[in-house]
């Protein structure tokens, strides 16, 4: 029996421990927020935190969680919205969306390891989320204003 | 319309919602979104006390239920349809609850295709407002014993002028259900002068949603009891199991059964591939267990496809006469004349559309009927494609459209729903298929590969005396009816038979190809491959002549003027609309030349060493798009996309904002297109099966700024979803020979 401890709540769970935290979050747990998007960490659209940094959950068993914090998309504001998923409001970031859990949860992680990231640092922070639709722009601008740059 | 205008008859909303017992076990785990759509016993707004039309309901409490009919896959249709609504309505956006529809012919075309759905919408909508609206108004003359021309609405109330009274939707909406819904005749539309949201817009509906993780997407349909699947698809098209052996599968932990799917009849039409599916209590149990699956195949005639020798065949039908599509003058006679001879090719691989949500549905089978929750571009191609596979009628297929993560033509293809379907049947459980990525990547519906072999006869101050033009490409026919090889009308009117360039000898030919893959529309189709030629051959032309490209694009399209496409090519669908509305107008298209040359600062600006700018131009959709490219390529080769400038007018424009987005969304997919997107076949088995060799556009790839410049018109509404798409590659391409001197005439840049 394993202790998984998501977005605060601690499971129990006995089934293989090699099953990918994606897919124990999505079909276990039903927290849907959490995208199934290549399930070989090429996409960033399945990306959570563990101990506050991003992974990606298709290619992170459930096993190595054991002891770690794991928070998603559901969880990542305690009431109301994060200062990041507001500008992402904002700047009316999403088309269809899909992607837009993994790329707010790899921002969030990009601006709590750099506060004020430049051009260079958000590209190398965003380049393993892709979004199909294309919303790259937005989601730069919304990251330098969640980092209280004037864009 | 006037079909859908009837005062329906009250229905029970309590009863019809009990006669779905798998909805009302659904509802704990199945997202809002999903299960407060509209249900087989009828929509929110049918169940409103006032309900003019199947689009609309207005409750006493002053809630105005709106029906979105079309999808959502990111291009806000389910947004900016209704909104035409609201707007004519005069409701208050704030107090509209949306619901979305199911598949039902009552909404008339569903298909969120085509880049149509405003344009349909537009006329629709707005009278579905204004019928509602004028039953308020007369609702609210006879409560106050006062003229109806004394009353108007204002912001979700109607207003008695002279008095100053007032009284809310709401409180107005029993009233004027009572009273006869009024013919299309009497109703008065709003003028331009008082929209309140058209022209201005509104951010999507589900923007919160989208941005917290909540939104309900096919990949997140729940219900209780149900199993997951994962298909093991023949890997050649056509082909057929001949054994297999599930021993090792059914000792993966979690899954429960395999089940074979029998093969399509061809031609394949939706109908799914077939193959052996694995049924597991979790998506990943079942991909495991596929890994294990051990299938003998027979792969049939499709095994001799191979891209290298395919590419060739398609080169050397195009250097051939083809089928004239379309003539104007004799271009055999002017090249007899001699001139300066230009000839080029060019090329595009199967693109695949690469949807971030994989294909993926749930559905539902009980005594008969089945109830199906899917990320879909047609539910109405859901319920036939399921009524034939289970031979049910479609009227027993209830289809749910969640949201799309994507879409580009690949969800308009039901072939995943029909799956979850039938092993919904076979199970006697709900059952949700989910394809992985590699199964998107290798059993799509693709993009045309396309050859194109161009020539042009240019007299001595370079303007082109003959202009001939011929694209090979199997075509999307070929996925509905066997042996088709020739494009029909629609792909051919997709830029090819539409070139509005002002050549007193020109001659459109379309060679044939056959289909080895299952093809399929994509993000603007045909014309991606149609203006890759047509606009990268102008620029040679204009280079070959000395010419500056902006200058020598306006001389080919020449004076302001409506081009008459059918005389030239009779079979020309002018996309379903008509010439009188959406006539091919040349000021249009040299006004956003002129506007995204002047915005970009064209032979304005001094560019670095490395760096060129390039334009191009192309109506689709009936929208009029030029875009103006700057690139700078380093000295290995590398493109980088530091600014885009891109004009449309796309008439009417209700959504700007949701335009705007498009028009940069289309900017990076077009930069997949150039960069790095190629399906190949070997053996009849794709090459490709994940974003590592199958790349699309990243962050640090993509352009860096697009700036989008949308002409103020009172034309009709055209589409915006697709038509950014086609001038992006060639705009890049010429950027690229200004910037470097080397011209591209194949894509992507990766295998050049």
């Amino acid at each position: 029996m394993m202790h998984i401890k998501v977005n605060g709540v601690e499971h129990s769970f006995d089934g293989d421990p090699d099953l990918p935290l994606l897919w124990y979050l999505r079909d276990v747990l039903g927290l849907t927020g959490t995208k199934f998007g290549c399930g070989i960490a090429l996409c960033g659209n399945c990306t959570v935190h563990q101990d506050g940094k991003a992974i990606r959950s298709c290619v992170t068993s459930v096993g190595a969680t054991a002891g770690k914090e794991i928070i998603t998309i559901e969880a990542i504001s305690k009431g109301g919205l994060h200062p990041v998923q507001q500008k992402w409001i904002e700047y009316n970031v999403p088309q269809c969306g899909y992607c837009q859990s993994g790329q707010i949860m790899q921002a969030i992680s990009l601006l709590k390891e750099k506060p004020k990231p430049s051009d260079e640092d958000i590209e190398g922070g965003m380049a393993g989320n892709i979004c199909r639709c294309g919303t790259y722009q937005r989601i730069r601008a919304a990251i330098k204003a969640a980092a209280g740059e004037n864009v | 319309m006037s079909d859908s205008i009837l005062n329906v008859s009250r229905r029970g909303f309590l009863q019809g919602i009990v006669s779905t017992g798998a909805l009302i076990l659904s509802v704990r785990l199945v997202p809002e979104f999903l299960w407060a759509a509209e249900t087989s016993a009828g929509s929110h707004a049918d169940h409103a006390i006032l309900h003019p039309s199947v689009f609309v309901g207005i409750d006493t409490d002053g809630t105005v239920h709106l029906v979105a009919h079309r999808s959502e896959m990111g291009t806000s249709s389910r947004t900016s349809v209704p909104l035409i609504l609201a707007d004519e309505l005069d409701a208050d956006w704030k107090r509209v609850k949306l619901e979305q529809a199911i598949g039902d012919p009552r909404y008339g075309d569903q298909d969120t295709d085509g880049s149509h759905s405003v344009r349909d919408g537009f006329a629709t909508m707005r009278e579905a407002g204004a019928t509602a609206r004028l039953m308020l108004t007369r609702a609210a003359a006879q409560k106050w014993e006062v003229p109806v021309s004394e009353c108007e609405s204002d912001l979700h109330v109607i207003v008695h002028r002279p008095s100053k009274r007032k009284a809310g939707y709401g409180e107005l909406a029993s009233a004027a259900a009572a009273l006869p819904v009024p013919k299309k005749e009497e109703l008065q539309f709003k003028p331009k002068s008082a929209w309140r949201y058209i022209g201005k817009g509104a951010t999507s509906y589900d923007l919160v949603d989208l941005c917290t993780g909540k939104a309900g997407f096919g990949m997140d349909a729940r219900l209780d009891g149900m199993v997951y699947a994962s298909i093991e698809h023949p890997p050649v098209l056509g082909g057929k199991v001949k054994s297999y052996d599930d021993k090792a599968p059914l000792q993966v932990r979690g899954v429960t059964q395999t089940i074979p799917i029998k093969p399509f009849t061809p031609p394949h039409h939706f109908q799914p591939l077939g193959g052996v599916a694995v049924i597991a209590d979790n998506t990943w149990a079942a991909f495991q267990g596929r890994k294990k699956l051990n299938v003998a195949w027979d792969n049939g005639a499709n095994a001799s496809y191979n891209s290298d020798q395919y590419k060739k065949e398609l080169q050397e039908t195009a250097r051939k006469p083809g089928k004239v599509v379309r003539n104007i003058g004799d271009v055999d006679a002017a090249f007899a004349k001699g001139g300066r001879v230009m000839e080029a090719e060019y090329y595009i691989p199967h693109l695949a559309h690469a949807t971030m949500e994989p294909p993926v549905a749930l559905a539902d089978y009980r005594d008969g009927k089945v109830t199906v929750w899917a990320p879909t571009q047609s539910p109405q191609a859901v319920q036939e494609t399921i009524g034939e596979e289970l031979g049910i009628p479609k009227e027993n297929v209830t289809c749910h459209v969640t949201l799309l993560g994507g879409g580009f033509g690949r969800k308009s293809k039901p072939d995943y729903a029909a799956e979850a379907a039938i092993l919904s049947k076979a199970t006697g459980k709900p059952v949700k298929v989910v394809w992985s990525r590699e199964d998107d990547i290798k059993f799509g519906y693709y993009h045309a590969v396309a050859a194109m072999y161009m020539k042009a006869a240019l007299d001595e101050k370079g303007r082109p005396t003959a202009w001939l033009q011929r694209s090979v490409f199997p075509p999307i026919g070929s996925t509905f009816a066997l042996n088709t090889t020739y494009g029909d009308a629609g792909e051919l009117g997709l830029g090819w038979t539409d070139l509005p360039f002002d050549i007193p000898n020109h001659r459109a030919e379309n060679g044939s190809a056959e289909n080895h893959v299952r093809i399929g529309w994509f993000r603007s189709v045909a014309n991606i491959y149609h203006a890759f030629a047509a606009q990268s051959f102008a620029n040679e032309l204009a280079h070959a002549s000395g010419r500056d490209s902006v200058e020598y694009l306006l001389e080919l399209i020449g004076p302001a003027r409506i081009v008459d496409v059918k005389a030239s090519a009779p079979e020309n669908e002018n996309y379903g609309a008509s010439t009188k509305d959406y006539p091919l107008d040349t000021a249009r298209m040299r006004r956003v030349v002129e506007l995204a040359a002047e915005k970009a600062g064209w032979g304005k600006r001094k560019l670095s060493k490395g760096s060129g700018m390039g334009i191009a131009v192309h109506r689709s959709f009936l929208t009029y798009v030029a875009t103006v490219v700057e690139v700078e390529v380093d000295d290995q080769g590398e493109v980088k996309i530091p600014a885009v400038h891109t004009a449309v007018d796309a008439g009417v424009v209700v959504n700007p904002e949701a335009t705007r987005a498009q028009i940069e969304g289309a900017a990076v997919f077009g930069t997949s297109i150039v960069r790095s997107g190629a399906i190949t076949a070997k053996g009849g088995v794709i090459e490709q099966s994940n974003f590592n060799d199958y790349p699309v556009a990243r962050m640090n790839e993509a352009p860096y700024k697009i700036s989008v410049y949308i002409v103020d018109s009172d034309a009709p509404p055209a589409g915006v979803g697709e038509p950014g798409v086609p001038p992006f590659a060639p705009a890049v391409c010429n950027a690229i020979f200004a910037a470097t001197g080397k011209r591209i005439r194949e894509l992507p840049l990766s295998k050049a």
